[in-house]
């Protein structure tokens, strides 16, 4: 059974449609990216896999190792492993990003039926995966983002990614406001994480990041569709020729 | 359907079942006849056994409140209250003269039980679980009086107090054993003339805590009251007095709850600090009085006078508030900075559901030189209901070198609510410092949905959002306090988020 399978899915926003019938199979273990232009319908996708309100699914339909996805609330989407790096990191004053890994941690755990993590084990394991990510323990006392850097904030989502284990991981835009060496040190990241087990969809404008999150297969989107699929050849020839060629396509 | 909207839905669901306070103690009371007059005056202090300074005292405020009007000024909205369709006294009637708590009548004792006050000498909150690194929580001691309508049920750890040359004991008994106290303090810094509310609470008060810490005494473990409204028709008219000789301190807190009727029930109480030179007094407040149900139906109105006197030099009082409760709350708690370099404090949370109305702040009022005050205070707003900050900060002409730091920040959650700033400031010298500080922001939808995709609830997201907003002023409970108020924020905002 494939992890995620979006089959022929519609959505709107307001009255607008912005994905017009997208299918798209991902399998545990494999690393996808979708490329596309501004307005594709990238972001899009991403959020209606996560369960952002304020998109309306007119058809079609999303499995994730066959159930309905669809069904789930966003938090429940979240227990069962769909995890969403965001584009945009959020602040949130006052809570530490410590009591936050732990507060969501322990919801995703308690949601499964699960024991919480003691306290020792976490620590011990938010120390590895921040050493591992050059995240000084400082931050970890800081409110969430707040006065992060843009690099901060990017590896402080690939930290949760590493904590929380998820088997998918969508990545949107990972790259968008980092430099070439916050961009290593956050690819690194998420490169530790590819696992058998695991699937990754790299969302991203620019070859630029597959050059570090190197893909199994490559979709380039346009218009609200897949409009091709190959090997990671096809990121190469995009950058090459542009999106151009695929804009009549769809 | 996006999760403000979402949180705006379930608003609308607020169900009077979320108030876990709201159960009735069926028990007989000992009761004034209704309404206000001289008599009832008399029978009250009849009923205390007072000496007669004390009934004059009484009666002198009632002729006054008889010439006052009720303050308008506040943006709070309720149907004229009929004073003489209220109880103004009502108390348990004992079985029979109590001299011990296991004679104390067993339904109230089950009454403190559900509310979790400890009534035995016991350390309070046995089960919290310490975080590491901090003080095990258990092993500290809290000294309760319990306020039951009327009357003082119980006070506990009186003897240890006592070695401690700390007095701490309900106002009634205070009035008979340490009248020269009394007749010094009271009245002091919250005149019997002072506002409608006070001067009838002044003329009608039944009972509340007295503490008196002499001089370079650090009171020995935190006291506090437990106010329970439980008769119905009945107005709770508590008075406290808190005296810190010099060089003492004093840590202090109150809470409150009341079962939930259909009818509003009024609670004017009065609080009166006096800080000496170098004394500290640190007041906290958990207000989770019953808020009314979805419709704004019931609930109680807390109609508070609370005043700080810094009246000796370098003395300090500190006022920490979290306001869940009450359906209308009107209530500045106030320092005097009389003393030079004394300081004032004010931090508070008040939040508020359904059709709750706030209108809260302070009033600090330098009067000697170098002094300084600190406001903080976070408003937050949900369901259909009004926050007000209003507060004011005055310097006069002698106070040179005053100086206040003020900080208001509101947070909405849905769009029926209202977040309102009312800042009064007036600096008589030009020496005066005065900064202020204010935000009003609504609670983010991609904030709530990154925690969502994190695997938080929509409530717990919220509950952690609202939480981290109000982090400056829970950081300034005593830490007992803080774990109770953090969950009693989730609870009350429970009804926002379903």
């Amino acid at each position: 059974m494939a992890l995620l399978e979006v089959k022929d899915l519609k959505v709107r926003v307001e009255e607008r449609e912005i994905l017009h019938g997208l299918t798209l199979t991902v399998n545990e273990g494999e690393v996808h990216a979708i490329m596309g232009p501004n307005g594709s319908g990238k972001s899009t996708l991403s959020h209606v896999i996560a369960g952002k309100p304020g998109y309306e699914v007119t058809d079609g339909e999303i499995l994730f190792r066959g159930e309905d996805l669809l069904e789930m609330s966003p938090d429940e989407r979240a227990a069962k492993g769909v995890f969403l790096a965001f584009q945009y990191p959020v602040e949130i004053p006052g809570v530490t990003t410590m009591n936050f890994l732990r507060t969501a941690l322990n919801a995703q755990r308690k949601a499964r039926g699960e024991s919480e993590l003691m306290v020792p084990d976490f620590l011990k394991k938010v120390r590895e995966v921040s050493k591992s990510l050059n995240i000084p323990q400082d931050m970890l006392k800081r409110g969430v983002n707040v006065g992060f850097s843009g690099g901060e904030k990017k590896r402080n989502e690939v930290l949760q990614m590493a904590l929380f284990e998820p088997s998918l991981c969508i990545l949107d835009e990972m790259d968008s406001g980092l430099d070439i060496d916050a961009l290593r040190i956050a690819a690194d990241g998420v490169n530790a994480l590819r696992s058998p087990g695991r699937a990754m969809v790299v969302i991203t404008h620019y070859q630029r990041l597959l050059n570090y999150i190197v893909p199994d297969v490559v979709h380039v989107m346009s218009r609200g569709r897949v409009v091709k699929s190959g090997g990671k050849e096809l990121a190469l020839e995009l950058e090459a020729s542009g999106y151009a060629q695929f804009e009549d396509a769809a | 359907m996006p999760a403000v909207q979402e949180t705006v839905e379930r608003v609308k669901r607020i169900d009077v079942d979320q108030y876990r306070y709201g159960f009735e103690t069926l028990i007989e009371s000992d009761k004034a006849p209704k309404g206000l007059s001289e008599e009832t005056v008399k029978f009250i202090s009849q009923k205390k056994n007072e000496p007669d300074w004390m009934l004059q005292w009484r009666l002198e405020a009632y002729r006054r409140w008889l010439t006052m009007q009720e303050p308008t000024w506040a943006r709070v909205d309720y149907p004229k209250i009929d004073f003489q369709d209220l109880y103004y006294y009502a108390a348990p009637k004992p079985k029979k003269t109590v001299s011990s708590l296991d004679e104390i009548d067993p339904e109230i004792l089950k009454t403190y039980e559900k509310l979790g006050i400890p009534l035995r000498e016991v350390a309070m909150l046995e089960g919290v679980e310490p975080k590491p690194g901090e003080e095990d929580p258990a092993r500290r001691k809290i000294a309760v009086d319990a306020v039951f309508d009327s009357v003082s049920v119980a006070t506990t750890f009186k003897a240890e107090l006592k070695k401690a040359g700390v007095i701490f004991m309900p106002i009634s008994e205070a009035i008979r054993e340490h009248p020269e106290l009394v007749q010094k303090y009271l009245g002091s810094v919250v005149p019997t003339s002072d506002n409608f509310y006070a001067t009838l609470n002044s003329a009608v008060f039944s009972d509340g805590s007295f503490v008196y810490v002499p001089p370079g005494v650090r009171c020995p473990m935190e006291l506090s009251t437990y106010f329970r409204i439980n008769e119905r028709n009945t107005g709770q008219f508590e008075r406290t007095l808190i005296i810190a000789d010099k060089g003492s301190y004093v840590s202090y807190l109150e809470g409150c709850t009341a079962p939930q009727r259909d009818e509003n029930q009024l609670h004017a109480a009065v609080v009166e600090l006096v800080a000496l030179d170098d004394a500290e007094i640190k007041y906290s407040t958990v207000q989770n009085w019953y808020p009314g149900n979805s419709e704004g139906k019931g609930g109680i109105y807390n109609f508070v006078t609370k005043r700080g006197d810094c009246r000796g030099a370098n003395s300090k009082i500190s006022w920490t508030q979290v306001e869940t409760g009450s359906a209308i709350t009107w209530k500045y708690p106030s320092c005097i900075l009389r003393g030079d370099n004394s300081r004032g404090e004010f931090y508070s949370i008040a939040i508020s559901n359904g059709y709750q109305q706030v209108d809260s702040g302070t009033k600090m009022i330098h009067l000697g030189k170098n002094t300084s005050s600190r406001i903080i205070s976070k408003g937050i707003a949900a369901g259909k209901s009004q926050n007000t900050y209003r507060g004011l900060v005055t310097a006069h002409r002698k106070a040179t070198g005053a100086r206040n730091f003020t900080a208001c920040d509101s947070l909405l959650i849905g769009d029926k609510c209202g977040a309102h700033t009312v800042p009064y400031i007036e600096a008589k010298n030009s020496s005066a410092t005065f900064e202020h500080e204010a935000t009003t922001s609504k609670i983010s939808e991609d904030v709530l949905f990154y925690c969502i995709q994190r695997g938080l609830s929509q409530e717990e997201a919220v509950g952690l959002v609202v939480n981290g907003f109000v982090k400056d002023v829970l950081q300034q409970l005593p830490m007992e306090f803080a774990v109770e108020a953090q969950k009693l924020i989730s609870i009350s905002l429970e009804g926002s988020v379903g």
